[in-house]
């Protein structure tokens, strides 16, 4: 089939895909975005959350014939030219990077948990909110500090 | 030093919090094909037949690749102590090249095609049939076929002071207990992936490593080519913990298949794919005997392990080395033993040996101070040894019980019942416990060039390897130290063949060896440019000698008199001044090899080097279903100087999340009929995740080793120690009971 996807504000297309692929293969291979990271394919890492139409969803777990016509947008898309966003600013300023291979999709849904709270939220909910985000590197601690920092620089603004 | 300790941004973190940082499946290719690998379903046999004509025939599909049609590549080259990089095969099966089945998951196919959807597809389709060879595959089963292990130059397996056995026979009060520890899995987040392709008998791979010289050396052997027609280019990898040391069949046989077919070809691992052809830590059978004076004073520690290896490969670990340096019993006797088991080719994880060793050691340690009715802390302080207890060398820079002091007080301690069961809150029973934590310091020859170019700006070129634990960022914050110019002025090229030859990153050795080299090429620079200056007509700095000049300020000075290294470099005519430490000829290579071989063994015959900490946890458990959750925990280590305190503490803190893993969740479970891993994927294999995690607080005492260069000790590896035997310590305090087998899971609290 030939797709048609929003992606970062861009309509995108491309042909010759099997509707059942992934909706984060399209992304990494066919349409040049790998920002969104490939660890499980099965719904358990986080890795490759982006948003579909406004909601953090697995993009390994979405098939591409689901998102046709919809909107996505990935860790490419959150930063506004370079001007990073407050929570990709966060959390390089924190040190919640480490190997940076669980970040794209820890940014996306932290950026997702942000939006949907008013000023910072509780570090239960923090951490219920990315428990399906792993990370094996940081030890978690300094994204709790990001996502606090990040939530509380967007209350202010 | 301006840069040093200070808790610097990591360079690379805007790349990596954009989307912009390319692991290594990210590299695009023109014409790009995916391969997939067909697993083996037996332990061990022969192929008798392989059926891949449905295969063949899906479209999409470029090449089916089995031991039919496979071109041929040359054997694994026998490990070899002297000449490292014959380290580099994780296994040595020749994949492909032989219809032997050596571990269940062994890849048999590999499929090429124009998608992944297709190659995976495809890989189904294939039958293969076996004639199935008697294996031994359950660990528990073949405990009493171990042997003992040899002592290499790298690893101590055995060692004995006096006579332990008679010492704990005679001693008022004596423990000997056995312990088990589970195969636990990397689990790096980044499953292992390559990208290679072939420009006639040149081959480029991306791949991500953690030794791209191990990478590239490994591959012109298997491939017959010069060292310099490989380029292996890893500049991020996505987390690796021991995983990505060695050179596992994938990397292989992707560089095989685009040899096959001609084309770029990627290849991305499954994490199923990544249990069955990437090892794991070694499960262990562990005893630990301890016989002591009523004042706790210990006569007799005996420390011996059982590990399986693949009989195809594998990494013994050195479960009993913490028993050779944390305390000063009067007897000791440690020793360890393999098994050869029909499986996959265990590796490198994060410390190995001392990660699973310490669990044992200080689960005894404080299973004797409730025996004696010691604080356990006491017990620990009544046995620190003033040199190392083994073989009387001396330390290096131990701070031990300082970091239990301080630990102690911050994480209130002294205030605890040390009655167990005796705290409460509601359905939880709360407990605490103490371990120590302890990691060997290493060091190994590093080579690297920095140039200091005429704009001011500093390149360093060196092949270093950045996992996520900030390399980079910390040989930027050195070399702007060293040279006094601005960090900005600092650029570091890491993780690329093309580049000079650096060092492992492992056993926690990066940063210092670098940083050995690092300050050797930067003195060589300095007088370098200072020469360059003195000579120069017209230089302020004409005539003077180097004691009466300072560096300061991207500059030389005497007092206001002298010049920036922009206008020293465009007096003198020169676009950059390069110093080099490393040999650039084959045989100078070799020299410099021998010479650090010797340095490195004289070093070690003096001194006992290690980072070392404690390690305070304390849990709740619930009385009903036994589900234990770590409540509190606190860190406090003696790791040396700390280069940049931002990464450091998550280094630490990455590890003592690892080590909860270890102590609670974390288990590869082997099927024991036929050696297939049963929980090959994140839904069965549980990581800890943001909500099993509390506050983890870590501090460190900042203590330069004077033995080590800059005072470095590495910081990778001692935060997992220790961890496993805190959390079972205080799951006693807790609960009264003594869980001797990890991981600790509820079933075993009932
Ligand atoms: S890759 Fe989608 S959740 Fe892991
Ligand atoms: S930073 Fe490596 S997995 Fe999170």
């Amino acid at each position: 089939m030939r797709v048609n996807v929003i992606v970062n504000g861009e309509a995108m297309t491309a042909d010759d895909v099997w509707e059942g692929e992934s909706l984060l293969y399209a992304l990494r291979e066919r349409l040049g975005l790998p920002g969104a990271k490939n660890a499980c394919e099965q719904g358990e890492c986080g890795s490759c959350t982006v948003y579909l139409d406004g909601i953090p969803v697995c993009a390994c777990l979405v098939a591409i014939g689901q998102a046709e016509g919809r909107s996505v947008v990935t860790v490419e898309g959150l930063a506004d030219g370079e001007s990073l966003d407050e929570v990709q600013r966060a959390f390089v300023e924190c040190g919640a990077v480490q190997c940076g291979f669980c970040t794209p999709g820890l940014i996306v849904q932290a950026h997702s948990l942000i939006a949907s709270t008013s000023g910072v939220p509780e570090d239960a909910e923090i951490r219920e909110a990315l428990a399906g985000n792993l990370c094996r590197c940081t030890g978690y601690e300094k994204i709790l500090d990001a996502v606090r920092l990040a939530a509380a620089r967007k209350a202010a603004l | 030093m301006r840069y040093v300790g200070q808790p610097i941004d990591r360079l690379d973190g805007v790349a990596k919090t954009t989307g912009a940082a390319r692991f290594s499946a990210e590299y695009p290719y023109p014409n790009l094909a995916y391969a997939a690998l067909v697993h083996a379903t037996i332990a061990r046999g022969r192929i008798t037949r392989i059926d891949t004509g449905t295969a063949r025939k899906t479209p999409g599909v470029l090449a089916v690749i089995t031991h039919g049609n496979a071109p041929e590549m040359k054997p694994a080259p026998k490990p070899n102590q002297f000449d490292m990089s014959t380290l580099a095969a994780a296994t040595s099966v020749n994949y492909l090249n032989t219809d032997e089945v050596y571990w269940n998951g062994q890849p048999v196919a590999v499929v090429v095609a124009e998608t992944l959807d297709v190659a995976r597809e495809a890989a189904y389709l294939i039958e293969v049939e076996y004639a199935e060879y008697p294996a031994a595959v359950d660990f528990a089963a073949e405990e009493g076929n171990a042997r003992p292990q040899k002592s290499t130059m790298l690893s101590e397996a055995d060692g004995r002071k006096g006579d332990a056995e008679a010492a704990l026979a005679d001693a008022p009060f004596a423990l000997d207990l056995r312990y088990t520890t589970a195969q636990v899995n990397h689990n790096a987040i980044e499953p292992h992936s390559t990208t290679a392709y072939w420009d006639g008998d040149h081959l480029i791979l991306h791949e991500g490593s953690q030794n791209v010289a191990w990478v590239r050396d490994h591959l012109a052997i298997r491939f017959d080519l010069p060292k310099q027609n490989v380029r292996v280019i890893s500049p991020f990898v996505g987390g690796a913990f021991g995983g990505k040391s060695f050179v596992w069949p994938g990397t292989v046989l992707t560089a095989l298949a685009a040899k096959v077919t001609g084309r770029p070809v990627r290849m991305m691992l499954t994490r199923e794919g990544v249990f069955r052809t990437v090892g794991g830590r070694t499960p262990s059978i562990q005893r630990v005997a301890i016989g002591a004076q009523l004042d706790g004073s210990m006569t007799a520690l005996i420390h011996t392990s059982v590990c399986q290896v693949g009989r195809t490969g594998g990494w013994s670990e050195q479960v009993t080395s913490v028993s050779r340096h944390l305390y000063d019993a009067a007897n000791i006797q440690v020793q360890q033993n393999l098994v050869g088991m029909d499986l996959l080719a265990n590796t490198i994880m994060r410390a190995p040996g001392e990660s699973i060793g310490s669990f044992a050691l200080e689960a005894t340690v404080d299973e004797l101070a409730y025996e004696l009715g010691l604080d356990p802390i006491e017990l620990r302080a009544r046995n620190e040894p003033a040199r190392n207890p083994l073989d009387g060398k001396a330390f290096s820079h131990r701070l031990l019980m300082e970091c239990f002091e301080e630990g102690a007080k911050e994480f209130g301690w002294a205030g605890r019942p040390q009655e167990p069961g005796s705290m409460r809150d509601g359905r939880w029973l709360i407990g605490m416990g103490v371990a120590a934590a302890y990691h060997p310091a290493w060091r190994f020859p590093a080579n690297l060039t920095v140039r200091l170019s005429d704009d001011g700006t500093v390149l360093i070129r060196c092949g270093l390897h950045e996992m996520g634990m900030g390399s980079a960022t910390a040989v930027s914050q050195i070399a702007a130290d060293a040279l006094c110019v601005p960090m900005a002025a600092v650029t570091v090229a890491y993780g690329d063949t093309a580049l000079p030859d650096t060092t492992t990153a492992g056993a926690s050795s990066q940063t210092a060896s670098v940083t050995a080299s690092l300050l050797a090429a930067c003195a060589k620079l300095d007088r370098a440019v200072f020469t360059l200056a003195r000579k120069t007509p017209g230089s302020p700095l004409r005539g003077l000698r180097r004691a009466d000049v300072t560096a300061r300020d991207g500059g030389l000075y005497n007092g206001s008199r002298g010049e920036s290294y922009h206008d020293i470099l465009r007096r003198a005519g020169r676009a950059s001044v390069e110093a080099r430490v490393g040999a650039d000829t084959r045989l100078g290579e070799i020299a410099d090899q021998v010479r650090s071989m010797s340095k490195f063994l004289l070093d070690r015959r003096r001194w006992v080097k290690a980072a070392c900490g404690a390690q305070f946890c304390e849990v709740l458990v619930d009385s009903d279903t036994g589900e234990t959750r770590i409540s509190r925990w606190l860190g406090v280590f003696d790791v040396g100087r700390v280069v940049n305190a931002k990464t450091a503490a998550s280094q630490l803190r990455g590890g003592i999340v690892m080590g909860i893993g270890l102590a609670l969740t974390e288990e590869t479970l082997v099927d024991p009929r036929n050696g297939r891993i049963v929980n090959a994927s994140l839904s069965e294999y549980h990581v800890p995740v943001h909500a099993d995690i509390p506050v983890i607080d870590v501090r460190y005492l900042d203590d330069p080793d004077p033995t080590m260069p800059l005072g470095v000790v590495g910081i990778g590896e001692v935060g997992v120690t220790g961890v496993a035997g805190a959390v079972a310590n205080a799951v006693f305090h807790a609960t009264g009971k003594r869980i001797r087998d990890l991981p600790i899971t509820l079933d075993k609290l009932l």
